[in-house]
């Protein structure tokens, strides 16, 4: 069993971290013109974000997929009240290829917030699964075609609350809250 | 062993792409909950489909222990997260917000100083073999091998006192601050961590012995719950889970964080995909751990004392923090952090835990508070696993399985 111990220093590096993502992203872009997919860039301290229209979502994960990048690392959504708008970023990479193993590039959509929806990436990367769950409850995105749309970590009433949108204002609680008046006199 | 692997399970060799549908009971299937109280690691429910005493479905069913971890990220500053986010995993404290406090740094564009970096990394690896051994704890209590649960939670022991040395706290540091580190080493530490040393390698020997290679035990994990590199890489496992499956990746030598890139160190990778791979892989890296720590205790020993905090910071140090630095080495937080406000933009950090690739996407928008922190840690990357590993196998595997997960549910629901 020992023998089967590979120095994994001749596998994959070690290497600068900025040379892998700068491979991995233009890995990513090259494959997305490929297939016409039109995007913008937003830059971000160790990864880069591609910015890509809902309807070519599903277009543009696939042609990631079949460039290397095998797995999702974070479904990742921010809320923007002022925009009204709901930004849901796939950070993806690769384990499988040796070149670009590491570097993360996100595949991001921009929704609207009232409204947000968009297809479900869990058929081209099954490890979106759980998470798209997590982004289901705590955003409220809905994601078509997923295989099992529910709650993964809150119960269900709480759930319809979205608490990770921003109008949701967790409360701070008073040390006496809910005592009743003459325990609190004392 | 060879390195056959044998294939169980609702996925084929070839793997493809196939997503198992869940909630497709049929005629004779039994479903079975099993949790969320459990003699295990935490609280989390697996409801399994059996027919007769085969597993068909497995659907984990987490989020116990959910604290709301993202949420309250977004409104406590930028310094209350640090003991927060180390309530996911006590017992791997640094590992689990170093990257946090990396991502900060990122924003903020400071830079811990040399020693503070070694220093990190000598928490770190304390807290990893503190980490696995725990992990082996519960391995052993699910295989009804009790003497090994005594053994690893015993010696953990002697690590959790090394961080106590180090920190002044057995399990929540709080030991890394944006731009450096709360405490030098004391006087007499880097003997101390040598003694753990000689005598953490003379345990790996006896577990070797005990457990390892014990028929019992071997019998139980050889050929249980394999997982194939494709299908490992295409769930994304994380850790030695995936190292186990023959993937060579650690966070620590893919992006070499701290001075990772300094260090003689091996990743041990195994190919076979099974239990017993996953377990070889966690005491291989209890014996590297071992080696980084000499390692850094000789460059710590060796140089001389400097600050342990970013130049920026400590340019703005009342003098009475400066001869407390400079006197017992402990770097006070100073009342401004508090309340500091972060340049705009967005970082990711991450690090290798004991049990994985943890990350943190940290956005700000110059406030006071982080505007969204999105924390993926390993246990809920590894989590997939039991949907996919566990079909085909008896309900007797079940903890082996499990076990050699390594999952631990307070981190997979933050």
């Amino acid at each position: 069993m020992v023998e089967a111990r590979e120095r994994a220093e001749g596998v994959v590096g070690p290497r600068r971290y900025e040379e892998v993502l700068k491979a991995a992203r233009s890995r990513a872009e090259e494959a997305l013109r490929a297939v016409g997919v039109s995007f913008s860039i937003e830059e971000g301290k160790g990864f880069v974000d591609l910015v890509v229209d809902v309807d070519s979502v599903v277009r543009a994960a696939e042609a990631l997929k079949a460039a290397g990048f095998d797995h999702v690392v974070s479904v990742t959504a921010v809320d923007y009240p002022k925009r009204k708008q709901i930004k849901v970023a796939y950070h993806v990479t690769s384990y499988l290829d040796p070149e670009i193993a590491g570097g993360i590039v996100g595949l991001a959509v921009y929704l609207p917030r009232a409204s947000p929806e968009m297809p479900s990436l869990t058929s081209v990367w099954v490890s979106a699964e759980f998470m798209e769950r997590e982004v289901y409850e705590f955003f409220g995105v809905h994601f078509r075609g997923h295989p099992d749309l529910r709650p993964l970590l809150l119960v269900p009433e709480l759930a319809e609350k979205h608490p990770l949108r921003k109008d949701f204002v967790v409360r701070e609680e008073s040390i006496y809250e809910g005592v009743p008046e003459r325990v609190r006199r004392g | 062993m060879s390195g056959e692997v044998r294939v169980y399970g609702g996925w084929r060799d070839d793997l493809g792409l196939r997503v198992i549908p869940s909630k497709r009971i049929g005629k004779d299937v039994y479903e079975v909950f099993i949790g969320p109280q459990h003699p295990g690691s935490g609280h989390m429910r697996i409801i399994i489909r059996v027919d007769g005493d085969v597993i068909v479905e497995a659907d984990p069913d987490i989020g116990y222990v959910h604290r709301t971890m993202e949420k309250l990220g977004e409104i406590r500053g930028w310094i209350k997260p640090i003991p927060l986010f180390e309530r996911m995993a006590i017992h791997d404290a640094c590992n689990i917000t170093l990257p946090y406090v990396r991502a900060v740094e990122k924003l903020m564009g400071v830079e811990a100083p040399l020693r503070a970096k070694y220093l990190r990394v000598l928490l770190c690896e304390i807290n990893r073999i503190a980490s696995h051994l725990y992990g082996f704890a519960i391995f052993s209590i699910f295989l009804g091998h009790s003497t090994m649960y005594m053994w690893a939670m015993g010696d953990r022991e002697v690590f959790i006192q090394l961080a106590e040395e180090l920190t002044g706290a057995r399990l929540t540091h709080s030991y890394p601050i944006p731009g450096g580190v709360r405490r030098d080493i004391p006087q007499g530490f880097p003997d101390m961590a040598r003694r753990a040393v000689r005598y953490m390698r003379k345990r790996l020997e006896e577990y070797r012995k005990m457990f390892l290679e014990n028929p019992v035990i071997r019998s139980r994990l050889e050929g249980v719950g394999v997982i194939p590199k494709n299908l490992a890489a295409e769930l994304g496992l994380v850790g030695p889970n995936a190292r186990g499956s023959g993937i060579a990746y650690d966070v620590r030598i893919i992006e070499p964080y701290e001075v990772y890139d300094e260090l003689d160190f091996e990743v041990p990778v195994y190919t076979e995909g099974d239990a017993l791979a996953r377990t070889y892989v966690r005491v291989e890296e209890i014996a590297q751990s071992l080696r980084i720590i000499e390692q850094v205790v000789d460059w710590l020993e060796k140089k001389p004392r400097e600050p342990i905090v970013d130049e920026s910071i400590y340019k703005k140090y009342p003098p009475l923090h400066k001869k407390i630095l400079e006197s017992q080495g402990r770097a006070k937080l100073l009342p401004w952090m508090a309340t500091m406000k972060v340049p705009a933009g967005a970082a990711i950090g991450r690090g290798e835990t004991g049990r994985g690739e943890i990350i943190y996407y940290v956005e700000s928008d110059g406030g006071v508070n982080p505007y969204r922190v999105r924390i993926v840690t390993p246990s809920a990357r590894n989590v997939i696993a039991f949907k996919y590993a566990l079909p085909g196998h008896r309900v007797m595997d079940l903890p082996a399985i499990y076990g050699s997960l390594d999952y631990f549910p307070p981190e997979a629901d933050r």
